[in-house]
Order: structure tokens, then sequence, then C-alpha cells
């Protein structure tokens, strides 16, 4: 065939060409075209993105791709954030670790998320790959700081090492001082997720002093406030900065050593951190607050008026994501006055800072959020918390903000109605899918029928991920979104009332998404089983921690269920509470 | 008949979910299935292939939805969780929600009516994973309460105009306000607590809070780590008998690390301050137990044979 073809580049040409082409769908899309085609694109792949790593086997990945430098992969589902998923499910990434050790001796980067890395991973890692510079573990769990240390010994051009919300093991901050003197190379490094006494300050100073890359720095709790200037000064470069502790007796010449080593960070842009805030600190951070894109107060403990004011010296801020005080002080109009200085506001994410609280006087309502839908036209991606919501109040959001792409709302209590007129909020989601046309991602909350499903699968042709919980009343709802939505993914569902038929219907849906999860739901066991025997490109798998399913009748539901598309088959690493519905597979436990 | 069973109105009838006239062999789904759509026809819905069981490359996301008033509606109610007796959790009419068996909610009290703390002490009404916020998030804001708790004490920390009292009474967890028995260990983990288990390299984590007892906890560990697969209808008389990871009796003991970081037998202390005091725990042999603290013949609490 090669030789039949009218246009025929030499392979190094093409493989110029396709050194340009990054995204994974483009990259997909190249290697669909022929075969050689195919053969040239495969060996000049470099970065590989696994969305869940039991989709495919790690031979697999290397049969087809050997050279590859950057790898990333995502383990447990979702819900496993909230606790749904069990410990010990999966995830493990060692045995990645053990075959790309082997086959893939340049590989430098390595992003993990929510997948189970223990030491004995760290330690293959660091012993591994020569050329290593890129760790980022993002809610992971499994590792305590000996692993770490290995890293920090090994890995001599280490330039990120990223542990964002993952569960360490701190067993000694010595770990630090394993990055050796040689070490410079370091320019992103977050820490914000360890323990309170296990981060060596000394060691972390000298640290930041030797490596004039560093541009992005998360410190954790333990770090106190009188030691930010310290850090500060040695990096003025940096351009994000995770604060440690913000508290702190206040002294003027605190104050003012803060503030001035803030002033000497001409490139900082953005924000976080800020456990245990002192308000009167804050106003250290003014003189950087004009270049401030990014803030992220969402643990800082401050209370509405000290925030407003801080937000209100940030007129560039394009991402905003802040904790809101359930105190008695109006949170609304809080929100009012940061959309009338935030125009170019992107990103909000409000959390609750008392979500099992239970008395109903709110300080902050849909107001704020349809008050910031209103002055912030660029408004694109929103996580809102809150108690109450209306029809009303959606329309009026999707009407303003047209180009949001993710939207998720959580209205606390479950199957919380209209505040107004008492009906179901099918209408108000129903307004969000059909205006926000590029909407990617949808959380739904509050009292929901089959119709805002059926608003969905009608309107939601570019959402990828939906989470349900709560909703609905029957398999017509499930229905209308496995198919309706061409572009789904992602589906999470717990708690609705969805059972045998829509899944059955639609399973071959299934094959085009990446997951399922339903927990709590209506689902047989005897339709999992259906599945698992018709459908061989799906794992189905159901987990139930109590007992066995088979030994209930089969039309009894399935406590959870995760689906999802794999060509490695069913996995090998299923703890006792997990069954696999392969046929191959027969339940043997 | 099972077509009955299908085209139930809504409400009652359900009962025994899908025991009564449904045969336990997968078809029985498939045929029930079938029986809607044979005594409805859709109006012109021919692309809604749901009736005819597993769809093959039929529903592939072209199938246009079904107009507003679905004709499902008019058939009659598919089977729905509701039918399901009690296994789903579901609100009632009144907005309460009802217990499910496969332990998403805990117990049924509805902490929103009262507006109160529940009187029960497993009785948080909080349904697992709900509000949806990450558990480091929670960490987080449980290790602010924590410190505040100690800062209280403390003179001028800065400037508080609100008293950091009514920020404490703010923050409840599980109803209760936050006191040293809401268990928070080191990484204030709201109550979940690392176990492992001699012998299996899987470890797991278990929520303090969900217990009021050393029974509840080493039944729910037995469970975990002992379970056999045939323990359906046990559950119940195991709740009333001593468990045999507190007595002694047992190849393997219940022990836990303290604050300190000293490993103690478990259900020597009262359960609240076993419960504030916890790290970790362990399952341990009891052949290596030996050095641990002896335990004391505390008779209140539990039922136990002496140990052999």
């Amino acid at each position: 065939m090669q030789k039949e073809m009218a246009y025929s580049f030499p392979d190094e040409v093409l493989k110029h060409v396709f050194s340009f082409i990054q995204s994974d769908k483009d990259r997909n899309a190249v290697s669909l075209v022929c075969k050689s085609w195919y053969e040239i694109e495969r060996w000049c792949r470099r970065k590989v993105f696994i969305g869940n790593c039991y989709a495919v086997s790690p031979r697999m990945v290397i049969r087809r791709f050997p050279e590859v430098r950057s790898i990333e992969l995502k383990g447990k589902p979702h819900f496993a954030d909230f606790n749904l998923v069990p410990d010990g499910w999966g995830g493990y990434v060692l045995q990645w670790i053990a075959e790309m050790a082997g086959a893939y001796p340049w590989l430098g980067e390595i992003r993990l998320k929510r997948m189970v890395v223990t030491d004995e991973s760290l330690e293959l890692i660091a012993k591994s790959f020569k050329n290593f510079k890129v760790l980022v573990l993002f809610s992971c769990e499994g590792f305590s700081t000996d692993g770490l240390a290995a890293i920090a010994a090994s890995c001599k051009n280490l330039r990120e090492l990223d542990l964002r919300e993952s569960e360490v093991d701190d067993l000694s901050g010595h770990w630090l001082a394993q990055f050796p003197e040689t070490c410079t190379s370091l320019v992103s490094l977050n820490i914000s997720c360890l323990g309170s006494d296990e981060v060596s300050f000394s060691a972390l100073e000298r640290l930041v002093d030797r490596c004039p890359n560093l541009r992005s720095l998360q410190l954790n709790r333990a770090v106190t406030l009188d030691k930010i200037a310290n850090i500060l000064r040695r990096a003025p470069q940096l351009v994000d900065f995770g604060t440690g502790n913000y508290a702190a007796e206040l002294q003027p010449d605190v104050f003012s050593n803060l503030a001035g080593a803030f002033s000497s960070c001409k490139e900082l842009k953005s924000l976080s951190g800020f456990w245990d805030v002192v308000p009167a600190y804050l106003p250290a951070l003014y003189s950087i607050c004009p270049r401030l894109t990014s803030l992220n107060l969402s643990y800082a403990t401050i209370q509405s008026p000290d925030l407003i004011k801080l937000v209100s010296h940030c007129p560039r801020l394009q991402r905003l994501l802040f904790l809101i005080q359930v105190l008695d002080y109006v949170e609304d109009s809080g929100l009012e006055e940061l959309a009338s200085s935030c125009k170019d506001l992107q990103e909000l994410r409000v959390f609750p800072s008392d979500p099992f609280g239970v008395e109903p006087n709110v300080s902050l309502t849909e107001q704020g959020l349809v008050a910031v839908s209103l002055g912030c036209p660029k408004l694109q991606s929103v996580l809102y918390f809150c108690r109450r919501m209306s029809n009303a109040a959606l329309v009026t959001i999707a009407q303003n903000c047209p180009n949001l792409t993710r939207f998720r709302l959580c209205i606390i209590e479950p199957k919380t109605p209209d505040y107004l007129t008492l009906d179901p909020l099918d209408a108000g989601f129903g307004a969000i899918v059909e205006h926000c046309k590029d909407l990617r991602r949808l959380s739904l909350s509050g009292l929901l029928t089959d119709h805002v499903f059926e608003y969905i699968g009608t309107y939601g042709k570019k959402l990828e991920m939906l989470s349900v919980a709560f909703a609905g009343d029957s398999d017509l709802g499930l229905h209308h979104v496995l198919s309706g939505c061409e572009s789904l993914r992602k589906l999470e569902i717990r708690d609705c009332p969805f059972g045998d038929k829509a899944l059955l219907a639609n399973a071959a849906k299934l094959e085009t998404m990446r997951s399922l999860w339903m927990s709590s739901c209506a689902v047989s066991f005897g339709a999992c089983k259906l599945l698992g025997q018709k459908m061989p490109k799906l794992n189905v798998e159901v987990i139930d921690e109590t007992e066995p399913p088979d030994s209930r009748p089969e039309s009894y539901p399935v406590d959870k269920l995760y689906i999802y598309k794999s060509v490695a088959g069913p996995r090998f690493d299923m703890p006792p509470f997990v069954w696999s519905m392969d046929e191959a597979v027969k339940i043997l436990h | 008949m099972e077509g009955e069973l299908v085209l139930l109105g809504g409400g009652g009838g359900g009962g025994g979910g899908g025991s009564s006239g449904v045969s336990t062999n997968e078809s029985a789904v498939l045929s029930n299935v079938e029986v809607v759509s044979e005594a409805c026809s859709y109006p012109a819905e021919s692309e809604l292939e749901l009736g005819l069981g597993l769809s093959l490359g039929g529903a592939t996301g072209k199938t246009k939805p079904a107009t507003a008033t679905s004709s499902w509606g008019e058939c009659g109610r598919i089977l729905t969780a509701k039918d399901f007796p009690s296994v789903v959790s579901h609100r009632t009419k009144n907005g309460g929600p009802s217990v499910s068996v496969s332990g998403t909610k805990r117990a049924a009290e509805s902490v929103s009516h009262e507006g109160g703390s529940p009187t029960g002490i497993s009785g948080s009404s909080q349904v697992v994973g709900w509000p949806p916020i990450r558990a480091y998030r929670m960490n987080s804001l449980v290790n602010q309460a924590k410190s505040q708790r100690a800062d209280e004490g403390d003179s001028g920390i800065g400037e508080k105009d609100k008293p950091k009292d009514a920020l404490k009474k703010k923050l409840n967890y599980n109803g209760n306000k936050i006191s040293s028995t809401t268990t928070v260990n080191e990484k204030g983990h709201l109550g979940f607590v690392k176990v492992n288990m001699d012998g299996i390299p899987i470890g797991r984590k278990v929520d303090l809070n969900a217990h009021s007892c050393y029974q509840s906890l080493a039944q729910a560990l037995e469970d975990m780590f002992l379970r056999s697969t045939n323990s359906v209808g046990a559950e119940k008389e195991q709740l009333t008998k001593a468990s045999k990871l507190l007595d002694g009796s047992f190849e393997f003991v219940l022990t836990y690390e303290d604050k300190e970081g000293d490993w103690m037998l478990v259900g020597d202390v009262p359960w609240r301050m076993f419960v504030s005091s916890v790290r970790r725990l362990r399952i341990m042999r009891t052949s290596e137990a030996n050095g641990l603290a002896p335990r004391f013949h505390d008779s209140n609490e539990r039922q136990r044979s002496k140990p052999i």
C-alpha cells in the first residue's frame, strides 16, 4: 500500500509533522489514517494519558508505544473522593512502574490521580528512571515520607514534585534533606498535604535557596507565618505560592517584613494556602493583589468583610476559590461586591464551612451566584454549595452565562425543591443545559424528576461528565441521558431509582464511555451478570462489602456497580468485596 | 404473574422486591421488560428500543428522546426502587430519610426536623459521602476546628471581631458539637482510622463515628476481615454475642495505637476515651500481643468469658 501512495513522505518528515500534534485525540486520529502513519505515530508518541488504569494493561501500552517519556494515569472512580469506594478497591500503580522500569528507561514524567502508590513504587521510580523529572501525585495514598526520601535522593534532575491532596504517612521530616546539594533543578514543589511536624524547615530553606528556577511552591500548614517572609525572600521569582499557616500574633515588624517580602515577588500571580488566617495580616498581600489572577482561599477561615476587602484589591482575578462562613452577616452582598470588582472572573468555587450544620439561616443563598453570573460574563466554571435554590435563579444564571463549561451545584439537603414554588428544579437545570451549549461537566442536586434528564438528553450534546444524586423517578431518566448525551464519557449516579431497563437497553452506549458508577440504585444482580456476559468489552464490577451478591436472589439490587470499558479484560487485583461479572471469571471468592 | 408485577400502579404491591413471581434466572429480568413493550404501543417511537432487552448496537445516542409527555407514563410504572422494600434509600413523603440496607444512610432520624442535635449516639443522619466534599477538605475543616479549640485560651491572636465561640458552635459534625468525643485522629480524618490485620497486605479504614461501643466496632471489623461467605442472616445473632476479637479467645486480638504511639489492647478504657486517643488499629496475632498492657476485667460493658 505504501508504494501506491501518491504522496509519500519520508518517515522523518512525517515524524516532524507529527511532533506538532500534541493532543491525544489528534494523535489517535492520525494513527487511524493508514498503517504506515500508525507505525510512525506510535514510535514517536511521547506522552500517554490513561484515564482509567484498568482500561488497558501496561504491557499493551508498552507494546504499542515503545518510546514514551511521560505518562498520566487515573485510578479510582471519582466518587472515591467522597468515601463511596471502599478502601482496598484497587488502583495500584506498582505493576505499571515495574513494567515501565524495564521498557521506558527514559521515562521522565509520571502523573497519577487517585491511585495507591506505595513506598516500594516510589523507590522503584527513583531507581529506574535516570532522567526522572516530574512526579505528580494528585489525591493518592499508600506512601510515606520514606518513599519521598528515595525520590529526593535519587532524582538528580527533579523538576516537579507535587503531592497535592495526597495522604502521606509522615514518618519524618528529614526526607527534604535528602535532596542533594547538587539538586538545583526544582521548578515546582507542592507539599501542602503533609502533616504538622514533618517538614524540616531548614532543609526547605536551603532547597529553595539553591533552586533559582522555582516557580511554584506550596507549603504545608506547619510552616508558620513568620517563616513565610524568609522563604519568599529566597524565591522572589515565584509565580504561584501557597502559604502555610497564616496566623500569628500581630506584630508590626513581622507584618512589615511579610509585606516587604510579598512585594518583592514581582511575578506572583497565584496564591493559596491560608490556613488559620489572622485578618490583620491580609493587608500584607495588598501590594501583589493587583497582579493576582488566581486566589484560593478555600481553606481560609476568614470572614466576609475581610475577604471582600482583599478581593476588591484584585481586579484581575480570574479564578477565585473560597470558603463561605455560615455566620450572621450577609454573604450574598459579598458576592455582589466581588461581581462588581472582578470582571474577568472565569472560575468560582464556594465551599461550605459547615456542611453538616442544621441551621437553615443561611447567609449564602442563590442570590450570590446570580449576582456573580450577572457581573462576570466570562464565568466558565462554577462549583457552588448552598442551601436553597430556585428555578428562576437558575434560568437567570443560564441566560447570563452562556459560556459555562462546568456547572456543579450542590444544594446541601438532598431533594430540596425550588424554595419559592416548591417545584422540582427540572426547569432550572434544563435552562442551564439549554443555554450553555458548551457545557462539559454538570453536577445536579435538589429535587429532580425524570424531566431534568429529558432536558439533559436533549440539550447536553457536549456533556462529558454528569454527576447525579437523589434524583429521578424511573428508568426513563437514565435512558434519556444514555441515549441523548452523545459526548458522555463519565456518568456517576448514587441513590437514584434507576434499574435494569435503561441500562440494558443502552448497553452499547457503555462501550463508548469511560465509565459508569451506580451506587444505591436499583440495578439487579441479574442485569449485571447479563451485561458482563453480553458485553465483552466492558468490565462489569459489583461492589458489596456485606455479602456476595450471589447469596441473594438475582433480582436483588446490587449495592455498588462500576462499569468501564477495557481492552485488558477483568482485572486480577480485585479485593474480596469486588466481583467481576465477566463470564470467564466465575464468582470465586 | 410477571406482567402484573411490572405494570404496577404507584406505590404498593412491590412486596418482596423481586421475590414473588419473578424467577431467579436472568431472563426473568428481560421478560418483564418485554411484557411492558408489548402491552403498550409507543406512538411512532420505534427508535426507542427499550422494550427489547439488550440493545446491542442500537442505542448509540442517535435515538430521539421521548417527547415531553412520555408514553411510559401511560403504560404504567416499571419496576423501580420503590418496589424493592427498603433496599434503596429514599425519602419518605415527609422528607425524612428511610433506612437503607445498603448502608448509605445511617440512622433514620432526620436532624433537620428537630433543629438540634440528635439524641442517638450513632444517630448521625448524615449520608455517606454527602455533601460531596473531598476528604482532604473535610480534614482541613476539622483540623482548623481543632486548632481553634486549642487556641481558645490564647489572647491576642490578632483582632477577632466575632467571638470564636460562635464559630466553634457552628462547626457541628455528625450533629454533635465538636468535642473530644468526635473522633478526630492526628490527621483529622473525621472518624476514619486505618485498620491492618497481620497477614493481610491490604489495610482498610473504619469510621469510628459510626459506632458507639466496642462490640459494634469489633463486629464491623470481623465482617471486614474475617467474614465467611455464608454470613447471610447471621448478622443479628452475631451482634449479641461477644466479639472474639475482644476477649482474647481467638487467634487474633484487636489492638490500637494511641496518641503517644503506644500499642494497647482495645477494650480497656471507656469508649469515648478510646475514641479520642486512638490513632490506628491493628488486628494482631494473639501470640504477639503478649507484651501489651494487661487487660482489666471490666465487667460492665460486655459479657465475656475468661480468656483461655
